[in-house]
């Protein structure tokens, strides 16, 4: 086996390294663990399991909303109600399911162990950023069952959700738990943008970094850039609620455009973060099945990053209807149709690698078929509503309901089942079952179009979005009825994937290392990964490490392994520069991010709030870097190990 | 091939049953349009939806065929160095592709840009002026006249004369709103603090409806409202008719009427003009009784669904502004009966 020596080696065989390696990177066990654990895969799982809580409940909602439409001048719902159930549905589809799900959860869990390293990078933070994002959604849950839901929609326009015309706590509600949610994506997003600079196994460069984690850095550039937009917007208006601040109050000089402007500059960037990282699970999905490197690699990289930028200059195709000057309007529909050219050419290189490869059809690539052909139509349907004149027939219509359903469950929750189907193994060990996967797939999919494909239609023919009923003589009755059953083909197909999960965590086939022959590193240590991840620091000598190398993988020796020692690399060739070291659990962050809660809770009391609920963070967070006596002794012992 | 016929039927499918939407006599629909505006609209929908309908096409015939292309069902050994001239095949028809789809974007932002420029051009020397505002949840109609008593004031119905060009003025008294009249324009919403002007031109007679398309509150589903689209004669004698005041009561049932609107809440919102109602909080009710709807489209207007508003309008609409008015049937009815007789 050829090796890269960084430091002289460590001593022992494999099975007594296995144990030291397990106690130094551990957590302390029962409920203490629990509460104080660092490690990513942990805190990815439980990522993981509460964006998806999120999606039953967004779910649940949203059938709601459709038994209520099924038929006109229905009654199952109160006007009141129903404005908080669609405000709800959106508010917890986008900020609590799909942006910690496509980008917070699933890069926690899965780029440590694609680059080839033993823990993200400040993995307190991460502990911390978890805590901060189940309390912001549980705080937005418990005010919605005691009808403190906000009802404004998820984007809560001003003035309607400013202080004359939202009295109560609702909105105030709503724009904390923004502001308090995008808090945790922008810790993930500084993580995970280090951990991918910086923790690279030796010999990844740049130019062999898996499409995955492309996918998710320019991601985490993009929530650096876009959150603070919407963590503005939101603070401003509550601010205009709480201290009566008339920022968006065009009677005293406010501007109520303003508010649109920033939310957009925020909310259109937040579409790619939610689907750049579902692009990045097509390729490696695509990659594996097809047995072939991807396709264009250079291309579809460039086509993320430019999608990327892009995605920043497009915010005002969703203001065409404001009656901003022409001239911007035809400025925007140019860089709106811009954007469709990187896409197109991740399309082309994603079939040009099916067509040249020897495809291999598994679950995960019925889901990836599926993405094909929804997020298909939901970006030709976006061409559309780029053309100025069009989308001012069809903006606010059940066509955008249909166009943004199809972009973002195309874009986003078909490729995140495949990535399911392609890592449960991964993380629990087994495979998941083959009969339910397909009932789920067909389910789904046949669902999933007969509730969105005919809400084209209604848009056309004039029905608005969010109106909680319609009179009979318009005929929308049977197309909404229609929609209303396949919305519960889609439930059902949820109920076969819970009830496949289940059954295969109990009771699956065992997975194995490496169960679909893929090429890159995480498929290189056991399944499930053991809590330090890999035994050997692996190297890349291609873009698919464990392909170009089979059988032997050439690995780094002699790291220590009886302190948290993390290997450190250069930004752009990873060649191996220093280690460091990695914290140790600690219930800190759990607290911060009480004392945080507690602040943000008061805030929308009493502007006192921030002051007074800023000294137990403070003193939270001098609790989180107060190095312990263990800690202080381990960086010494470094210092001098690394000395000799 | 057979995956790519299935959906080139599944496309002329859809083609037909949105073609068969648009046939439905005045009913909300784009594809029914009846003025320029909508019409280049709808020109410019169609040119996109071929396109559209065919990128789907080509794209799938391909990934069918890349789906057929699979040999072998047992797993193989990874091709980790493919051959580098099949990928400098791929690389030049990936490069095509990305040629056409650049062309293709031209040709729509051209397009675009065409028809959204022809929207802003339609003007003219004497368009009829129209003033429309958006309230929680109803519409505020005005048609100005230099002479201020000649002003004339309606609500959630829109009255034009066929051919000419109109000039809406745009605003909204509360939160923002969108006017949207799906037949005739697009939508274009109305903003505090600013007020935007939006050009069209009916040229069929008819009644279409319109729609608050932003969500607005409460009763965002309950703002309809009806543009009337009558010749130019027709038009101006009902403009006529609109500027005169109230008719006085022509018996003692509609006086009664009268007193009862007189002494009660109603004069806290409403206007009627020639008697003590001036607030305009409210819907202007001089000539209630010619509209064909009321409370914004949620009714027809008809002596039945009239007491049943007045007696409790959040039993029809939650949350509507107007409070409920328990009074006697007798000055119930001699109310409705007033209000009714206001043509």
């Amino acid at each position: 086996m050829s090796t890269v020596d960084i430091v002289s080696a460590s001593p022992g065989t494999d099975a007594t390294r296995h144990e030291r390696l397990k106690d130094t990177w551990g957590d302390p066990p029962g409920i203490r663990g629990w509460f104080t654990t660092v490690n990513h895969k942990r805190i990815g799982t439980r990522y993981i399991i509460t964006a998806f809580i999120f999606f039953l409940l967004g779910g649940i909602l949203a059938v709601l909303m459709r038994l209520q439409l099924a038929r006109p001048e229905n009654h199952f719902l109160n006007p009141d109600q129903y404005n908080q159930i669609f405000t709800m549905h959106g508010t917890t589809m986008m900020f609590l399911f799909a942006v910690p799900m496509m980008f917070e959860a699933l890069s926690v869990y899965v780029i440590p162990l694609m680059v080839g390293a033993r823990n993200i990078a400040f993995p307190r933070l991460n502990a911390f950023s978890y805590y901060i994002y189940v309390f912001g959604g549980i705080m937005l849950w418990v005010a919605f069952v005691y009808n403190t839901g906000p009802d404004v929609g998820w984007f809560a326009y001003v003035p309607l959700s400013g202080p004359a015309y939202t009295p109560g706590k609702r909105a105030d509600f709503w724009a904390q738990m923004i502001t308090f949610t995008e808090l945790s994506a922008l810790a993930v997003a500084v993580e995970i943008s280090v951990t991918i600079m910086k923790l690279r196994a030796p010999g990844m460069s740049l130019n062999r970094m898996p499409m995955f984690c492309w996918s998710e850095f320019v991601t985490a550039l993009m929530v650096i850039f876009a959150m603070p937009a919407v963590m503005l917007s939101s603070t401003m208006l509550l601010m205009d609620r709480l201290v009566a601040t008339h920022f968006f109050n065009p009677a005293e000089g406010g501007d109520a455009l303003l508010y649109q402007h920033l939310f957009w500059f925020f909310g259109h960037p937040e579409v790619y973060i939610i689907f750049i990282p579902g692009t990045g699970i097509v390729s490696t999905i695509i990659a594996a099945f097809s047995r072939r490197k991807i396709f264009g690699y250079l291309g579809l990289v460039l086509s993320t990053v430019a999608t990327g930028f892009i995605g920043f200059g497009v915010w005002v195709h969703h203001m065409f209807a404001t009656g901003l000057p022409q001239l911007s309007d035809n400025f925007f529909t140019a860089a709106s149709l811009m954007i469709v050219i990187p896409t197109g050419v991740q399309f082309f290189c994603w079939i040009a690698t099916l067509w040249s490869g020897k495809l291999h059809f598994e679950l995960p690539m019925w889901w990836i078929g599926g993405f094909f052909f929804v997020f298909l139509i939901g970006g030709l349907t976006g061409l559309m509503l780029a053309a100025v004149p069009l989308d001012w027939q069809v903006h606010d219509t059940y066509f955008v309901v249909a166009h943004f359903h199809y972009v973002l469950l195309g874009g986003a929750v078909f490729p995140l089942f495949g990535a399911i189907y392609y890592w449960f193994p991964k993380v629990t060990g087994r495979m998941l079952g083959e009969t339910l996967g397909k009932w789920h797939f067909w389910l789904f999919f046949v669902g999933f179009n007969l509730t969105f494909f005919p809400m084209h239609i209604l848009g056309m023919r004039g029905m608005p979005r969010r109106i909680y009923t319609y009179p009979v003589e318009m005929h929308w009755g049977t197309v909404n009825a229609l929609e209303t059953l396949g919305a519960s083909l889609m439930g059902l197909a949820v109920l076969a994937f819970l009830a496949n999960v289940v059954k295969s965590y109990r009771s699956g086939v065992m997975a194995g290392a490496n169960p679909w022959l893929a090429g890159t590193l995480e498929w290189g240590t056991s399944s499930p990964p053991p809590n330090y991840n890999f035994l050997d620091l692996p190297t890349a000598g291609g873009r698919e490490p464990l392909w170009e190398n089979a059988p032997d993988q050439p690995v780094v020796t002699g790291v220590r392994e009886d302190i948290r020692a993390v290997l450190v690399t250069k930004p752009m060739d990873a060649e191996p520069d220093h280690l460091t070291l990695s914290p140790s659990p600690t219930i800190w962050p759990f607290l911060a991010a009480l004392a945080v809660t507690a602040l943000f809770i008061g805030s929308i009391f009493t502007p006192w709030a921030i002051v007074w609920g800023s000294v137990p963070i403070a003193v939270t967070l001098i609790g989180w870097f107060w190095p312990t006596k263990k800690e202080s002794e381990n960086k010494k012992g470094m210092e001098k190990w690394e000395k000799k | 091939m057979r995956a790519s016929k299935y959906l080139r039927w599944g496309c002329f499918a859809a083609v037909a049953m949105l073609s068969a939407c648009g046939g439905r006599q005045n009913q909300q629909t784009m594809l029914h349009p009846v003025g320029p505006m909508s019409g280049r609209i709808e020109s410019l929908w169609w040119f996109i939806f071929v396109i559209a309908v065919a990128v789907f096409v080509i794209v799938w015939i391909f990934l069918a065929g890349a789906a057929a292309k699979r040999k072998v069902q047992e797993q193989l050994p990874p091709d980790v160095y493919p051959d580098p001239s099949y990928e400098q095949k791929l690389l030049r028809r990936v490069m095509v592709a990305t040629g056409i789809t650049v062309i293709v974007l031209f040709a729509i932002l051209g397009h675009s840009v065409i028809t959204s420029k022809y929207m802003n051009s339609l003007q003219s020397k004497n368009p009829v002026s129209i003033q429309v505002y958006g309230h929680q949840w109803w519409w505020e109609v005005q048609y100005p006249n230099p002479d201020v008593s000649q002003w004339v004031t309606t609500a959630n119905e829109i009255h034009v004369p066929v051919g000419v060009p109109v000039v809406l003025q745009t605003g909204s008294r509360d939160v923002i709103h969108s006017f949207w009249a799906p037949n005739i324009h697009g939508k274009r919403d109305l903003i505090p603090g600013q007020s935007s002007a939006l050009w069209f031109q009916v040229d069929k007679e008819g009644t279409y409806r319109g729609q608050c398309a932003e969500f607005c509150g409460h009763q965002h589903a309950h703002m309809a409202f009806y543009i009337v689209a009558e010749t130019p004669e027709k038009f101006q004698a009902w403009l006529e008719q609109q500027k005169k005041p109230a008719p006085e009561p022509s018996n003692d049932v509609l006086k009664h009427g009268k007193e009862v609107l007189e002494k009660g809440t109603c004069v806290m919102c409403h206007t009627v003009r020639g008697t003590n109602a001036g607030s305009r909080l409210g819907p202007d009710l001089t000539h209630v009784g010619s509209r064909l709807s009321i409370a914004a489209g949620t009714l027809p207007n008809n002596a039945g669904s009239l007491g049943g508003w007045i007696s409790d309008p959040q039993a029809i609409k939650p949350g509507v502004r107007m409070p409920p008015n328990p009074m006697s049937s007798e000055d119930l009815q001699a109310l409705v009966a007033y209000l009714q007789s206001l043509k």
